[in-house]
């Protein structure tokens, strides 16, 4: 296969995440796209074309709302796509957008991706009940709690690795204007007495319902450059990498999915990372409930089978630890679906482009943003750093 | 630019209820069709990307079940569009002219009858001022008519022309849901039925699916003795608001007719995504398509319209024909929208 | 949003935060061949799978192809009314109008001579007794009132066998 065009982040936008936008859907999207060329110092014009991607449309109740957001988001006369991958969405959204880039198809593309929660009511959105279908019992949570579970007793994980989760999520959300949740008084008795929601997820292990959306300018390599030569330094995109498989088949692994396993090695191979627990300065992941910090580390292979929990334990994924993951507080703490994993890729380029303010890590060169939807099963994966590639 | 081709293709037999089965069982002959069609094994495919809509389904993430018809495992690179399956060959061309794949598959399904087609369409549009008035999208497209004929841009007899013509093509194809020999005064003399629309002005209401296989260069000349090459691809949208447009023409199909170079060369053959007759008519007059082109051999869809899924077809349809050699220079179109809001335009060459 | 400057006669004016559309939408779904002909074996109180020809797993309930190998699911093979809990969790949230009283268990439930678990609630038990491993039988709804769903199986209660061995369900916990 032949190679592609180098491939440059040069603006990141995101609203402040709540349980309750006052402003249109237009309205909630448009600010994040004009934050996000702000910080790109272009303008609408300087854009050949718009993705946008969200989770279902029922959410909002909207049908293929990129139709009436073409206006809002300055794409009309230009092409304008939209994407739906469950909830990696963020996450391929913005991989469309770079392919773009790198095919040398467009030299600035603009990504958003945006939920409204509170536009409808989220629980009767995802729980349209299918007369054909076993039924469920007890929702998203019930849906990942049996995994957890497993997880556990896969690994002896002690029960306190799940409130450690949150409360460093929560802790870091603090440091973050934009995130939904600013727990100041969380401690970690005020996690572990938490209501226990579905058991073994406690209530504060759970990600809030969040209006909100993220938006990204990509360039190719000239906008890289030109950004970096205005002290603007871009983060250049080292890989992208998608993965896909079943819901549920006979013998499938839940807790430790192939499907996130292969798509991190490729990732990491287009990137030429061989260890990632020392080539990668720090991971932005899609963290749900908790419990998913300690499963995705080993997904991912920073940690060997059975040994994510431990390095939980040991302090490795704080902020001031030698892997931070979400230091922004993550999907902990802000989850508007739609645009969760996108936002996960935005503050991978915050950390690399030194952006990120008082939840920076020094010296990040690398960085890993991760997305994941559907029962465990869509992956959407890219590294970033401060060097060309 | 890599060269990318469309090497198969594969559709089902579209009808106005497909109740007996489901869309994962709808699938899966058309992709062993396609896969076998190719000549590759699914193992083969470097990346999958499918269209459908979740408002069709009556049911979120509803793509998620129907990617089992292709069993993807091991884990395999997928994407997926809420749009027609045409722009989920976009998405897969670009990924190959990233380099990222030399084989990719797309499919699309859109099965109308679950629900009443007009009310869900009508959910496409602007939440706060159109969509609590329900307008629905016949309503909207005969709006779109009645302004083209006021300002003499078409006749009401070159509407019922473009629907003898797309029902006669059809007799020659056996995916069609409707076809037949139509004579133009017959039609016009038959009720209006939203004015200035006649039932034969609109689309008929579809189940079906469709599958295509694409190859980038040494994949394509290996896998097949006359690929259908994509020589111009691209996809515009115009604003929302219909009072923003002029109606009467595709301000978005000639411009991206322009970037795909529509006009560089002769055209011989267009399919084209005109749900409504009057529809057709636009875009022929958008692309520059001159009279000796032939339009929806297929009969396009007016003789069978799967939504999100219609689009793809136009493209296969055009595809088989270059690659047939009934054509050596083809257009497909798609669109998507109340009253041909966003389109998508694709040149396909012979050798 | 904040950054819009408003003309003099709409300061001070209450702005819109909201309008209400009630949007209602009916469907009428469709099985499809696979799970009609399960659903119908459902209305006789029976549970039938069907095998992967290729894979060889027997899946329920099964949905029109085998989701790794892409190929329908033909040979029916009839299971057992018993099974295994895979995992489990305890729900402590009221979900939807369910009319569950809090907590209740669902589960991941293997039938026996199939090979993927389905999710269901688990009754007749302290939720705290409930473990992985745990045998359990199906109990169904009064015999006129079984129809084609699997609500028709009220929920599973321990069957009183000894627990099943972690290596035998491990493949799917």
């Amino acid at each position: 296969m032949m190679g592609s065009e180098r491939v440059a982040i040069v603006g990141t936008g995101q609203t402040k995440h709540q349980a309750t936008n006052d402003g249109s859907i237009a309205g909630v999207v448009r600010q994040a796209a004009e934050r996000a060329l702000e910080d790109a110092q272009m303008s609408w014009a300087d854009i050949d074309a718009v993705v946008i991607g969200k989770a279902p449309d029922f959410f909002e109740g909207v049908m293929m709302p990129e139709l009436y957001l073409a206006d809002a988001l300055g794409a009309v006369g230009k092409p304008m796509f939209r994407v739906h991958t469950a909830g990696s969405v963020g996450g391929s959204t913005a991989i469309v957008a770079q392919d773009l880039v790198a095919a040398g198809i467009h030299e600035r593309v603009l990504t958003v991706a945006f939920e409204k929660q509170s536009e409808s009511e989220a629980m009767w959105a995802l729980s349209v009940s299918m007369p054909f279908q076993p039924p469920m019992h007890a929702g998203a949570g019930g849906y990942f709690a049996p995994h957890i579970r497993s997880y556990i007793r896969r690994t002896g994980a002690p029960d306190h690795i799940g409130i450690l989760v949150a409360l460093k999520d929560r802790l870091n959300a603090l440091k973050n204007p934009y995130a939904h949740l600013h727990e100041h008084e969380i401690t970690f008795d005020s996690v572990k007495e938490s209501m226990m929601l579905w058991d073994p997820i406690r209530y504060s292990e759970t990600c809030p319902s969040s209006d909100g959306a993220c938006a990204l300018v990509i360039t190719n390599e000239k906008g890289g450059d030109a950004a970096a030569s205005d002290g603007r330094p871009p983060a250049w995109v080292k890989g992208t990498a998608l993965r896909s498989e079943p819901t549920m088949f006979a013998g499938r692994d839940q807790v430790n999915p192939r499907g996130g396993q292969e798509c991190a090695w490729d990732v990491y191979k287009q990137a030429g990372i061989a260890h990632p627990r020392d080539e990668i300065d720090c991971v932005e992941m899609y963290v749900p409930f908790s419990w998913f910090e300690p499963m995705w580390l080993e997904n991912l292979h920073f940690a060997g089978v059975g040994e994510g929990w431990k390095m939980v334990e040991s302090g490795a994924t704080q902020l001031d630890g030698d892997l931070p993951v979400n230091m922004s507080g993550g999907v902990l703490s802000s989850n508007p679906i739609g645009a969760s994993g996108m936002l996960r890729f935005a503050e991978a380029a915050m950390q690399v482009r030194g952006q990120a303010g008082e939840h920076q890590v020094d010296g990040v060169r690398t960085a890993l943003g991760h997305a994941y939807g559907g029962g465990s099963q869509f992956f959407a994966m890219w590294i970033v750093g401060a060097e060309k590639p | 630019m890599r060269d990318v081709a469309i090497i198969s293709f594969a559709q089902t037999k579209h009808q106005r209820a497909v109740s007996d089965i489901n869309e994962v069982e709808m699938l899966m002959p058309i992709l062993g069709e396609a896969l076998d069609g190719a000549g590759v094994k699914k193992d083969r495919v470097d990346f999958v990307c499918s269209g459908s809509s979740d408002y069709l389904a009556g049911q979120p993430f509803s793509f998620v079940m129907s990617l089992d018809a292709f069993g993807p495992w091991p884990p395999i690179s997928e994407s997926h569009v809420d749009m027609d399956g045409a722009w989920a060959v976009y998405e897969a061309w670009v990924k190959m002219q990233a380099g990222k794949a030399d084989i990719a598959l797309v499919y699309a399904y859109g099965k109308s009858s679950p629900g009443d087609i007009r009310k869900v369409l009508s959910r496409q549009l602007d939440p706060y001022y159109l969509g609590p008035l329900w307008v629905d999208p016949v309503s909207l497209a005969a709006l779109q008519a009645r302004v083209g004929l006021e300002a003499g841009a078409f006749s009401a007899e070159q509407m019922a022309e473009v629907a003898a013509a797309s029902r006669r093509n059809a007799k020659a194809n056996p995916y069609a849901q409707l076809s037949g020999d139509a004579e133009v005064a017959a039609l016009l003399s038959e009720p209006e039925f939203v004015a200035p629309l006649r039932k034969h002005d609109c689309p008929p209401i579809s189940d079906g699916a469709a599958v295509v296989v694409l190859a980038a260069d040494g994949a394509a000349r290996e896998l097949s003795e006359h690929p259908a090459w994509i020589r111009g691809f691209d996809h515009r949208i115009e604003p929302h608001a219909l009072g923003s447009r002029d109606l009467t023409t595709s301000v978005s199909t000639k411009q991206a007719a322009a970037k795909a170079g529509v006009g560089d060369k002769p055209v011989d053959l267009a399919e084209l995504h005109a749900p409504f007759t009057h529809q057709e008519l636009i875009l022929r007059d958008a692309l520059g398509l001159s009279d000796g082109v032939s339009i929806n051999p297929s009969g396009g869809a007016l003789c069978a319209n799967p939504m999100m899924t219609a689009g793809l077809i136009r493209m296969g349809e055009a595809a088989n024909r270059v690659t047939n050699g009934e054509a050596s220079r083809a257009v497909a179109h798609a669109t998507s929208g109340p009253c041909l809001q966003q389109n998508l335009v694709c040149v396909l060459e012979g050798e | 949003m904040s950054d819009i400057q408003l003309p003099e006669r709409l300061e001070g004016v209450e702005p819109v935060r909201s309008i209400r559309t009630f949007a209602s939408l009916t469907y009428q779904y469709t099985p499809g061949r696979a799970a009609s002909r399960f659903l119908k074996e459902v209305e006789r109180k029976r549970l039938v799978g069907q095998r992967c020809p290729v894979c060889k797993k027997v899946y329920v309930p099964p949905r029109g192809s085998c989701p790794t190998d892409g190929v329908a699911t033909e040979e029916e093979v009839e299971l057992g009314h018993t099974g295994t809990i895979v995992s489990f969790c305890v729900v402590n949230v009221p979900f939807m109008a369910n009319l569950m009283e809090i907590p209740y268990v669902g589960a991941l439930i293997q039938l026996d001579g199939s090979d993927i678990p389905i999710m269901h609630l688990i009754q007749e038990v302290p939720y705290d007794e409930v473990h992985m491993g745990m045998r359990v039988e199906a109990v169904w709804v009064p015999d006129g009132e079984i129809s084609h769903t699997l609500e028709s199986i009220k929920y599973f209660r321990p069957n009183g066998e000894p627990d099943a061995p972690y290596d035998s369900y491990k493949e799917n916990a």
